[in-house]
Order: structure tokens, then sequence, then C-alpha cells
């Protein structure tokens, strides 16, 4: 076909990808082209391209800056916490309602259990509050009455962790069990007559063939995790986080916001979020290089 | 003989399942557990309700757990008669109609086009799309950007940057393969354009895709709240959650505070507070049940391809 004929037949399509080929072009690759002022000395005045390049110097100062490292070691702390807290929930809970066998029950009980995911993080800063407060919070409430001393869940960086741990499995531990379900629909039922029939007792089922049949969901999930090490979503920490555990809560997005944005030190923040960009991709990529050679299958 | 015995342990098994003791057993413990982890997930909700339900004496002396205590829906009253609470609510209806509206719009005239493998250049496309959803400029650099497009505080601050998400459009991409291509074809001969195959044959057949990623982009624009905190400084055009982050900024105050001095001045009432959490929570409440399955297909429809 030659292309004038191929345009005339065509264009509508090529139309039809102008808006949003200019919204990836201004809106995604817009903030790539500024991502050069981590290697200015960025003021508005001048502009992007108007301001003086200063090489790595923007660099050197966030590697001699010990917030920097605080915050990397936080971001990395909270998300193998995290990992290690809320990775296994949602597993042991797609097994166990796996096993159900009242359909009403499973039903209602997902419905519910997928809730939490759907409500907003300021939302559930507002509950965390209710719920962990040290004065009326309802957990110290509970505590006082049986003759203890108050608990600072909000406000002691070791018992806030506590806090931040469980909100996550709270969150996340319901709605995570859909891929697991799904995985499960997979599974040979005739495997679990035949165990049945051999006498294996339901513990012993889960053991050898639910789990086994979880293997490569289990697998790719942990790996998609390990990827994202380096990356942290800034709502959590930030809106459950204060000023009195920022020891703990004050991450790489946390600090990104609060010199860039509060402190208007644009060329160190966006220093420090072109350093978790890529570091996130080598930390990307390398989960996809180990996935392909566990399951034989990219996750990209 | 072996083989007869095997038989007729199936019919066994067949006539009476559940027999064993120990099945029932594990059953009632596997329910209860699974009961425990429903009561755990929504009886946080059911503790702001009762807060926002009870008067300021139970709830300070600590009576309140799981039902209101002095019932009064003074908190309520006070919520609703707060105009700027009101607009605010308003507003974010709003905001995330227009967003929902317009991220569909663009998400399906780049999904149509990209769907066809024929079409020259697509595979350009598609990597320059891809690319993005594995780097970004970052948030200054996009913050940058928005002040030198001077959108900072306005409604489309909270609109344009987001209008594509690269994940929901491969999912759309893919379901538009999935649609048989003798229907376009058909079309076609018919003398249909692509404009009217799309919208009278491909996006009728879509409706189902349609519905769920809409409800992603209306969750996450609903829900949205480092955007809003960035772009946005006119109490006006405060979000529902921008609002509501200021009064658990004013709880985190008064935590801090109470560690050194008990008792404040002009401390707003939990119950208020609870109420106003309980008044940005019912909104998703409401639609969730409804939507459910939407969702869930959805995320099948991401991990398939994602």
């Amino acid at each position: 076909m030659k292309t004038s004929t191929y345009l005339r037949r065509y264009w509508q399509l090529y139309f039809l990808l102008i808006l949003p080929l200019a919204y990836f072009a201004i809106f995604k690759y817009g903030p790539m082209y500024g991502v050069q002022i981590a290697f200015k000395d960025f003021n508005f005045f001048q502009g992007i391209n108007g301001s003086e390049w200063i090489g790595w110097d923007g660099f050197r100062e966030v590697f001699q800056n010990q917030d920097f490292y605080r915050t990397l070691r936080n971001t990395l702390m909270l998300n193998i916490l995290d990992l290690i807290v809320s990775f296994p929930a949602p597993l042991i809970l797609a097994i166990m309602l796996y096993e159900v066998k009242a359909l009403w029950f499973k039903k209602l009980s997902q419905t519910i259990l997928y809730i939490p995911h759907f409500i907003s993080w300021v939302i559930i800063g507002g509950i965390v509050y209710q719920v962990f407060g040290t004065q009326s919070g309802f957990i110290n409430n509970l505590w006082v009455s049986m003759g203890f001393q108050p608990i600072p869940f909000l406000t002691d960086p070791n018992y806030w962790l506590i806090t931040y741990l469980l909100t996550g499995v709270w969150q996340s531990a319901g709605w995570g069990t859909i891929l697991y379900l799904a995985a499960l629909t997979g599974i040979n039922k005739e495997l679990y007559e035949a165990a049945e029939v051999d006498g294996a007792t339901r513990m012993r089922r889960i053991w050898h063939i639910t789990l086994p049949g979880l293997r490569p969901t289990i697998i790719t999930l942990l790996i998609i995790n390990l990827g994202n090490m380096v990356t942290i979503g800034f709502e959590r920490p930030y809106v459950i986080g204060n000023v009195a555990v920022q020891e703990y809560s004050d991450v790489l997005s946390t600090f990104v916001y609060r010199i860039g944005l509060e402190s208007g030190q644009y060329t160190l923040a966006t220093v420090v979020g072109l350093f978790q960009a890529v570091v996130g991709l080598i930390f990307v990529l390398g989960a996809n290089f180990a996935a392909k050679k566990t399951t034989g299958e990219g996750i990209l | 003989m072996a083989e007869a015995a095997r038989v007729n342990e199936t019919d066994r098994i067949k006539v009476k399942p559940n027999i064993s003791r120990g099945d029932r057993i594990f059953d009632i413990v596997n329910m209860t557990l699974i009961a425990v982890s429903v009561l755990i997930c929504i009886f946080p909700f059911i503790h702001v309700l009762s807060i926002s339900l009870s008067s300021s004496r139970p709830i300070m002396s600590g009576e309140v757990t799981l039902f209101p205590k002095e019932f009064t829906i003074e908190a309520y009253v006070k919520v609703f008669s707060d105009p700027s609470m009101i607009r605010s609510l308003g507003f974010t209806v709003i905001l995330t109609a227009v967003f929902t509206l317009f991220c569909m719009a663009m998400t399906i005239a780049a999904a149509y086009p990209l769907s066809k493998s024929n079409l020259k250049g697509r595979g350009f496309f598609m990597v320059v799309i891809i690319i993005t959803m594995f780097f970004s400029g970052g948030i200054i650099p996009e913050y940058i950007l928005v002040r030198n497009l001077h959108l900072l505080d306005t409604m489309w601050a909270l609109i344009l940057p987001g209008l594509i998400s690269p994940f929901y459009l491969i999912i759309m991409i893919s379901f538009f393969k999935g649609i048989p291509d003798s229907l376009e074809e058909a079309a076609e001969i018919d003398g249909s354009s692509h404009f009217r195959t799309l919208l009278r044959i491909i996006l009728p057949l879509s409706m189902p895709v349609i519905a769920t990623l809409s409800l992603f982009y209306a969750v996450g624009r609903w829900n949205g709240f480092m955007d809003t905190l960035m772009y946005i400084n006119s109490p006006e055009l405060y979000p529902l959650q921008l609002k509501l982050y200021q009064l658990i900024q004013n709880n985190m105050a008064t935590e801090l505070m109470r560690n050194e001095v008990a008792g404040t001045a002009n401390m707003m009432p939990e119950s208020l507070k609870a109420a106003s959490v309980i008044f940005a929570t019912v909104p998703i409440l409401i639609v969730y049940p409804w939507l459910q399955r939407y969702f869930v297909s959805g995320v099948m429809l991401g991990a398939v391809k994602g």
C-alpha cells in the first residue's frame, strides 16, 4: 500500500492518538526533561534552561547529608518490615477462604475484607488516631482500664512502627487475597479428591496441594515486592507519621516533599528523586531478571 | 481386591461427605478465624461511627467502644451545616466526575488505534508509553511543570497530570484486541469510518472494562491526596481528602501536645473529627458493594497482562 492510500484509510486512527501522545509528551516526558535540574542550580526566574549548570555538586551535597541516609534507611526498613508482616497475611487469608464451603459466608467475608483497600490514607489516618491514640484511643482505653500505663502508639518511634505495620496489614491483607484466590481456581479439583481418598487430612492437603499450587504466584509477588524495595508511597508514612516519630517515619518520598516543596531546595530534592528513580529501576530490572530465572517468565 | 475396596471407600465418601470429626473441627476453627479477621476489618469503622454519635463526656472518659453512649447526632448537624465541608464534598464530586470522563476519553482514544497490530508506528508508540511505567521525572520536575503551565491552584492541576494511566491503558488495549476482527471488518466493508466503528461497535462491547477502569480512575481521584497537597492552596478548592487531612493534623498536634500539657483550649470535639471521617468514608461505602465485582474483575484483567 502506498503511504498516501494508507494515510487516507487510517488517518482517523492517528488523529485519535494526537491528544494521548501530547499528554505523554507534556506530562510524562516533560518532567523527564526537567530532571536536568538535578545538575543545575535551579530557580524559577531563570527557569530550567536558564539556570546554571553545577555538575555533580547537588549529588555531593545530598550524599553528605545525614537526613538522606536516615530516610534511605527508613525506606528500606519500613519496606522490609512490611514485607515480613504484610506479605504472608493475604496468602494465609486466601487459603482459609478457599477452604470455606459455605458460599454465602465466603462472599460476605470477601466483600468486607476488601473494603479497607478503598479507603484513602487520609481517612485511615483519622481512624488510626481514634484507635491508637494515647489519651482516648480505643486500644489504650482498654489497656488503661486493665490497670496498665497507656502505650504511646503514635508518639514513640518503636511503638509507632507497630502502628504503621498493623495499619498496613489491615489495609492490604483482604485485597491481596484476590490474586491468590484466582490462582487457586486453577488447581485441579481431582487432586483434592484423590488426596481425600488416600486419607490425607485437610492440613496435609493444604500443605501438599494448595501451597505448591500457589508457588508461582508467591514467587512472582515476592519478586515484585523486592523490586519495589526503594519505592515507598508518600501518603502512608506522611499521614500516619508525625514530628515525634520522624526518626522512623521520615522516608525518601516525604524527604523529597519536605526539602523540595516546603523548603524550596528544588535541586537537592530532584537529586534525591532521581536517585530513587534510578535505583528503583535497577531493582525492578533485577527483579525481572530474577523472575525469568526462577519462573521462566518475566514479570514486566 | 484392592480396587474393590477403593471403590467402596469412594462410595462411602460420596454418600456422607464431611464425615470426619477432624474435618468439622477444621471448618469451625477456620470460619471462626475468618470471622475474627472480618471483625477486625470493620471494627475501626464501627468504633469511629460510635464516637461520632456519642456525647463528649463518655468519649473523654473512654467509655465508647462498639456502641454510641449518650446518643446524639450533634456532630453530624455541625458537619452538614459547615458550608466549607459541603462545598468540599461538592467540589470533590465534580472533580472526580470530570477527571473520570476525561481519563476514559483519553484512554479509549489511545487504546483503540494501539489495539490494531497492523498500525504503522505502533511499536514505537508502545515503547514511548511503556517507558513511562518504569521511569518518571519525579515530583519536583512535575511540580515545576505544573507551575510553569500556570495550573497551580486550579482544578486542572488535579486532572491533567493523571489523564492516562499506562497500566489501565494496557488493560484497555488488550480488551480491544480480544474483540473479533470480523466485526470491525464487516463494519468497514459497510463503509463505516473508524470513528463510527469505535463508537457503534467497539464501545458497546466494552462496557465491562469501561465500567471497571472508570471506577479505578474515580476511586484514585476521590482518594488522591498527595497532588492536592502539592498543587492546591485556596480553601475553596480543597478536595475532601485535603480538608480531612487538616483535621487529622489537628489530631496529631493535640496528640503531641498532650504529652506535655494535658488539655488544650481550642480542641475540636472528638465526635466532630469522627463524624468528618465518616462523612468522607460513606460515599465510598455506599457505592462499593454495588461495584465490587467490577473492581475484582479489574484486578484479574490487570493480572493477565500486567
